[in-house]
């Protein structure tokens, strides 16, 4: 009686109906919002035409065919890309097997490795620049381009360059030479730093290069060519074609590339490596990924939903390792869900160049629509819908952050790759189920555990059939550490000792 | 008057278990002057099917054998193969027609290769493992773990050596293996696998089809639940079969063609890593 008593007067004082605490929702009004902090773009001029890097030079493409390069946050043209063709890609291959034969495999590992600082230390003085030019030119955030990709870039680089005089170090037993002429074709979501995974470990390793960057983001390539002059890196060393599949089509047949290394889709994948069969070319391939980021009930939870919201929302979701398959244990289900619900609340939309913003524009309207396409599979299949309540800008491509809930093993969005900033949530009960679970699809890429429990996190570590296992964190690299997967998300390691080995012969 | 020999059908070795083919063929086994030896079971599509089924069920408990313990099983399969060694000899000699001394290098080799790579087991991932000194306040190391079924192709020649020559680097991390033995001189291999079975090694570790391998090598790249395929067979047409087959599921592919068996060479343990995968672990520094 006393105790009904009291809850009365709580009511009759602040006048409204107890919400129960599952339903009760932070209101943010107006308080959220923060004056607008643009980086300044103003004093980076793009060029209104870009050639191809071939031979140490620019030069326009034998088609004389060039295609719009758009920022996707504006859905302005930035700039016009030249289209690479077959003959442009044989040019581009002499180049580099020129540059092979008479300078590069001849030069001592040391001053291969000086040419790298060198680069590295140019990187570094221009990486302002670079991550204005990647946020206008990808969509991501400049929080990300800035704090993220490029400190990265210039890491690798500088990581790199000092193993080129070390190699007989790194293959105990054995002696390492370069492959030859390396092919390499890289995706859109981090377009600098997988240029410098793939170009850092070629070089060290005294390769040359022919790089094709993906269509959607060719900017930051060209400006790094231009730093390769710069540097006064000897010419053909590294060339780079811009153009779409046909490009990377022409390097993957061209019969003088010794070495391809592809980072892109498994669908693309499964194809070089077809046609790479029964050739004599080494290949590497790191491709797509549906994560598992497991919670379990002894997690840290607030460090957890901030891992959570990081490895799916990290980059708009446009991330190859992204932890897009949250398995929650039963028994913190509703509080996890709740916690989730509030904080994608404060994540901003918006300005990719805002130094606020959290997540920026999808990087081309084919990637919003395959998103909205999955998105839509899967509450037609019967899964639940979250999203945030923010206003997305009238022009550019944008997603809102989402997560779906009542997700099954059966539907597509719990085993497609959506690449967006899409959570599908599913429940375990037990550490077995989890990485059962985890494990039962063709990917193997990376994989989450959130838990305060030392053993358990071993168990998980050793059952997860993935290349990288992050523990009580996610989305993290690093230079010296190996990344690259099991199953269909791959073969070969990039980054550490490791990823030499993709660029060596062994004897 | 002269007693009848008892003739044998040499048999498939699947799953710990000897079956002969399911589709009930067999071939006439011939020595290398062209004399009819024993008869040896033709492993069909289905037969090489379940010895995946078997070699993957022996995955968990193979891999999850400490490396003191794999270590331990290879190097009783050495002692078991020493015992039997005259055993070997003769069934070496009678299939290529060599003489005893000859075949007898083969096999002291093959035991020989089989103490060495058993010593890798509990090595091979301290040598090619790291720890990586990341820029960030995290506790970051790279072990090797194995991929998980393979599949072994055997050259003709040498029938045993090669055999284990390959199949050691590929089970010591935790594979298991389904090879495709010798197509020449298959009765080697049959007897090999008769020495397995009474080796410590689990059944399923170790799963030895004789027959046709090109009959083989299309449901061989295509099988969705290999991980992995090591090509021994030195035929570059099956070769670029298998290959344009892994990419239906990605399986990892490597070949050694063209090897010297009996070269020390062989005794490489870079070839353990073409049937292992690199993990990279992350976990913050912090109080």
């Amino acid at each position: 009686m006393k105790v009904s008593a009291k809850r009365a007067v709580v009511v009759a004082a602040t006048n409204h109906v107890v919400v129960p605490l599952k339903d009760r929702k932070l209101n943010f009004g107006n308080k959220w919002d923060f004056a607008p902090a643009p980086e300044d773009s103003k004093n980076y001029v793009i060029a209104p035409q870009h050639e191809l890097f071939i031979g140490g030079e620019f030069v326009a493409p034998s088609s004389g065919q060039y295609f719009p390069s758009i920022n996707p946050a504006t859905e302005q043209t930035l700039t016009t890309i030249a289209a690479a063709n077959e003959a442009d890609v044989d040019t581009a291959v002499k180049a580099a097997r020129k540059a092979y034969d008479k300078v590069w495999s001849k030069m001592p590992g040391l001053e291969r490795g000086k040419y790298l600082y060198r680069i590295a230390r140019i990187i570094q003085e221009k990486a302002r620049e670079l991550a204005v030019l990647e946020t206008m030119d990808g969509g991501k955030t400049i929080k990300e381009s800035r704090d993220v990709d490029l400190p990265l870039v210039a890491a690798h680089f500088f990581y790199y360059a000092g193993w080129a005089d070390k190699l007989k170090y790194a293959f105990p037993g054995k002696t390492p030479s370069p492959l030859g002429v390396a092919g390499q074709i890289i995706p859109w979501n981090f377009p600098l730093l997988m240029a410098a995974w793939k170009i850092a470990p070629a070089l060290a390793c005294g390769n040359t290069v022919v790089l094709k960057p993906a269509e959607t983001t060719s900017l930051t390539a060209l400006r790094l060519a231009q730093i390769f002059q710069e540097a006064e890196l000897p010419e053909g060393v590294v060339n780079i074609v811009t153009g779409a599949g046909e490009t990377g089509a022409a390097i993957v047949n061209h019969p003088d590339i010794n070495k391809l290394a592809f980072t892109g889709s498994t669908e693309v994948g499964k194809k070089i490596a077809q046609a790479v069969a029964g050739t004599k070319k080494k290949l590497t391939l790191e491709l797509g990924g549906k994560a598992a980021n497991i919670l379990f009930e002894d997690a840290p939870l607030d460090q957890a939903i901030e891992g959570v919201i990081n490895g799916i929302y990290f980059n708009q979701g446009h991330v190859c390792c992204a932890g897009s398959r949250l398995f929650v244990q039963e028994g913190i289900y509703s509080k996890v869900i709740k916690k989730l619900r509030d904080r994608i609340q404060t994540l901003r939309v918006g300005n990719p160049l805002d130094k606020n913003t959290d997540i920026g524009a999808i990087n081309s309207r084919p990637q919003l629509e395959k998103i909205r396409e999955l998105v839509q599979s899967g509450v037609d299949e019967g899964a639940e819908l979250t999203q945030t309540q923010c206003t997305l800008p009238a022009k550019g491509y944008w997603f809102a952050p989402s997560f779906l809930t009542g997700v099954t093993h059966a539907h597509r969005v719990a085993s497609e790759e959506i690449f967006g900033p899409v959570l599908s949530v599913m429940t375990f009960r037990t550490p077995e189920e989890a990485f059962e679970r985890a494990n039962n699809i063709p990917y193997g890429l990376s994989a989450g555990v959130w838990t305060d429990k030392g053993s358990k996190i071993f168990k998980m570590v050793s059952k997860l059939r993935a290349g990288v296992v992050w523990a009580n964190t996610y989305n993290k690299f690093d230079p010296t550490s190996p990344f690259g997967g099991y199953k269909e998300s791959g073969f070969g390691r990039e980054g550490g000792l490791h990823g030499l080995a993709a660029y060596c012969r062994l004897d | 008057m002269n007693r009848l020999d008892v003739k044998k059908t040499y048999k498939l070795f699947i799953g710990g278990k000897f079956p002969r083919s399911e589709s009930g063929r067999y071939l006439p086994a011939k020595s290398a002057k062209g004399e009819q030896l024993d008869n040896y079971a033709h492993a069909s599509r289905k037969d090489f099917r379940d010895a995946v089924v078997a070699a993957r069920a022996a995955t968990g408990g193979w891999s999850k054998a400490s490396a003191y313990n794999r270590g331990q099983i290879l190097y009783r399969t050495a002692e078991m193969l020493q015992n039997r060694t005259a055993e070997l000899v003769a069934e070496i000699a009678r299939s290529t027609d060599v003489s005893a001394a000859k075949s007898k290098r083969e096999v002291t080799l093959a035991i020989d290769r089989l103490v060495h790579f058993a010593g890798w087991t509990d090595k091979y991932s301290q040598v090619f493992g790291s720890v990586n000194p990341v820029a960030s306040p995290h506790f970051n190391f790279t072990t090797p773990e194995p991929t998980g079924v393979v599949v072994v192709l055997a050259p003709d020649e040498p029938s045993l050596l090669a055999l284990v020559s390959l199949v050691a680097p590929v089970v010591l991390s935790g594979n298991t293996a389904i090879v495709v033995a010798s197509e020449k001189f298959p009765l080697p291999a049959a007897t090999f696998a008769e020495i397995l079975a009474t080796s410590d090694l689990p059944g399923g570790v170790v799963n030895i089809l004789t027959g046709k391998r090109a009959e083989l090598v299309p449901h061989i790249a295509t099988h969705m639940d290999v991980n992995a395929i090591v090509d021994g067979a030195g035929d570059s047409e099956i070769s670029a079969k298998l290959q344009a087959g892994v990419a239906t599921n990605l399986k990892r592919y490597a070949r050694h063609a063209a090897t010297d068996w009996f070269s020390a060479k062989v005794e490489d343990p870079y070839w353990i890593l073409d049937t292992v995968e690199f993990k990279t672990a992350w976990h913050p520094i912090g109080i």
